[in-house]
């Protein structure tokens, strides 16, 4: 066995130790550190997969933001115990029922098609016109941009259904807990150091999307991340979900992205396609208003609903 | 056996510890983390299909991969959703729980409709 | 020429490897929190840094050699911080530890 097979072996067997433990873990917030540390793993057996722009992606998002809002989810619901475990026959059959599903995605995975149908070439072939280098971005922004475009509006309505639910007296309130870290704090300084550094690399991974793995979703969630920072180290106040700059802010990326859209209508073939020669400029435009919004719409959903009413 | 079908099967019992998790265990955040072993098997498996239709000098299939990125992203908008739901469950109720018996201790925080 | 960096990159890492188990073992053998923090920054500083130094020769110079060593300085930072977080709260909760 080679040495790049005993890595991936080892890999995949630490995976699923990591994975039992998440299930059987008695206490939620050790599962949930333990599922950080399954994530990180998750986006190196991506990048053995050969995706780096998805390895990026469930570093950030899946395991980093996921983790952070579970963990916030864990403290505030401290010492609720678990209601009694669940008999014996129902894990029996469950375990035979989840036993029967891996085995047969297994069996397909073990048996792959003769001919293997891949994209890859048409991908490529048609990506010069565009502009970019990266297929990946090529299929976001390019081929599947209407796919891209509602992932953003599922974003904005995860965003919605968030603030929906806060409790009528508290509408139009400050989301976030009351932060009383002193501005001499480790977490100050850490607050004072690392989001310029950060805004930085969010710009540089946004910006190198368009020929290299990276791209407006994973530069986006390094923005939130350093809005997050600053916000409970207590340097700023989380906004007010009822300021029109941060409404606005969520809105533009969406808005600009469908307003390309519907001008394809008049300008080019159809709906989301772009003009030929202005491919690139239009594509720049949209990845840069979409990283603003997409840092503003997941740092307020990292936040939650709001928990106090601004100081007037 | 090569890389991508290790990881095939790797993400196939992914996808089933995280079914099982989902069934069994009881109390609601424990549901959301098995929900999200679920999905990240689930995108693995994706992963196997982008990697066997390697071509054109890239490594892999970048379509898939696309479709995974745009995964990952509403799988998370799931999972703030739910975990806001469950949160807002227990500031209205004072128990983490979905079992109706358990859930009958009355609310004593005042009316938020 | 390649033969004496291919020498000095498995070196570096490997040395980063040991560090790293050596940090681990720590993890798992201290026996109280501030002890086992002291073994987790070796890891980190130790450990990364060499294992950073041996992957400097495979990189594109300069700006793949700028990244790799913001990488580290960043997980430094990082680990820098949650320490003296960790460490203050323990402080605070047992005086006497």
């Amino acid at each position: 066995m080679s040495m790049a097979n005993a890595f991936d072996v080892a890999l995949v067997a630490l995976l699923l130790a990591i994975a039992v433990w998440v299930v059987v873990a008695r206490a939620a917030f050790s599962a949930i550190v333990v599922f950080i540390a399954y994530g990180l793993l998750v986006a190196i057996a991506w990048v053995r997969l050969f995706a780096v722009d998805v390895a990026l992606t469930e570093a950030a998002i899946g395991s980093g933001l996921t983790g952070m809002l579970l963990l916030g989810a864990a403290a505030r619901l401290r010492g609720t115990t678990a209601s009694g475990r669940c008999g014996l026959t129902l894990r029996i059959v469950a375990a035979m029922f989840c036993a029967m599903i891996s085995l047969g995605l297994g069996a397909v995975i073990l048996t792959p098609p003769d001919v293997v149908v891949t994209l890859a070439p048409a991908a490529m072939a048609n990506l010069p016109p565009s502009g970019l280098g990266n297929p990946v971005a090529g299929v976001l922004f390019v081929y599947r941009a209407f796919d891209t475009l509602l992932e953003k509006v599922v974003l904005l309505l995860a965003l919605l259904g968030v603030w929906s639910l806060t409790p009528d007296r508290l509408w139009g309130g400050v989301p976030g807990p009351q932060v009383d870290a002193g501005p001499d704090g480790m977490l100050a300084f850490l607050a004072q150091l690392l989001p310029p550094l950060g805004i930085v690399v969010a710009v540089y991974m946004t910006w190198t999307g368009a020929d290299h793995p990276g791209g407006a979703f994973q530069g986006g969630t390094v923005l939130a991340a350093m809005w997050i920072v600053v916000i409970i180290a207590g340097l700023q106040n989380a906004p007010s979900i009822d300021q029109r700059l941060v409404r606005f802010l969520v809105v533009v990326g969406p808005a600009i992205f469908l307003g390309i859209g519907l001008a394809g209508f008049a300008l080019a073939d159809g709906f989301l396609s772009y003009p030929a020669g202005y491919a690139k400029p239009l594509i720049i435009v949209v990845e840069v208003a979409l990283t603003l919004s997409i840092g503003v719409t997941l740092g307020l959903v990292a936040l939650g609903t709001p928990q106090r009413m601004r100081r007037q | 056996m090569n890389a991508a079908t290790l990881f095939g099967i790797c993400g196939a019992a992914l996808a089933g510890l995280g079914l099982f998790g989902l069934i069994t265990n009881s109390e609601p955040l424990r549901k959301i983390l098995a929900f999200n072993l679920l999905g990240t098997g689930t995108f693995l498996i994706f992963g196997v299909v982008a990697r066997r239709g390697a071509a054109a000098g890239l490594g892999g299939d970048p379509v898939p991969q696309a479709l995974v990125i745009t995964g990952i992203v509403v799988a998370f908008s799931a999972t703030a959703m739910a975990v806001v739901l469950l949160l807002r469950l227990f500031e209205e109720s004072g128990k983490a729980t979905l079992d109706p018996n358990e859930a009958d201790g009355a609310s004593t925080a005042e009316d938020d409709s | 020429m390649r033969l004496a960096l291919d020498i000095f990159t498995a070196l570096a890492v490997a040395g980063g490897a040991f560090f790293f188990l050596a940090g681990t073992v720590g993890l798992l053998r201290f026996r109280d929190t501030l002890t086992r923090l002291h073994a987790l920054t070796k890891a980190d500083n130790l450990g990364l840094g060499l294992v950073t130094l041996g992957l400097l020769p495979l990189v594109a110079w300069p700006l793949g050699a700028l990244k790799l060593i913001s990488v580290w300085l960043f997980v430094q930072l990082s680990g820098a911080i949650a320490t003296q977080l960790i460490a203050r709260l323990v402080r605070r909760e047992d005086p006497q530890a």
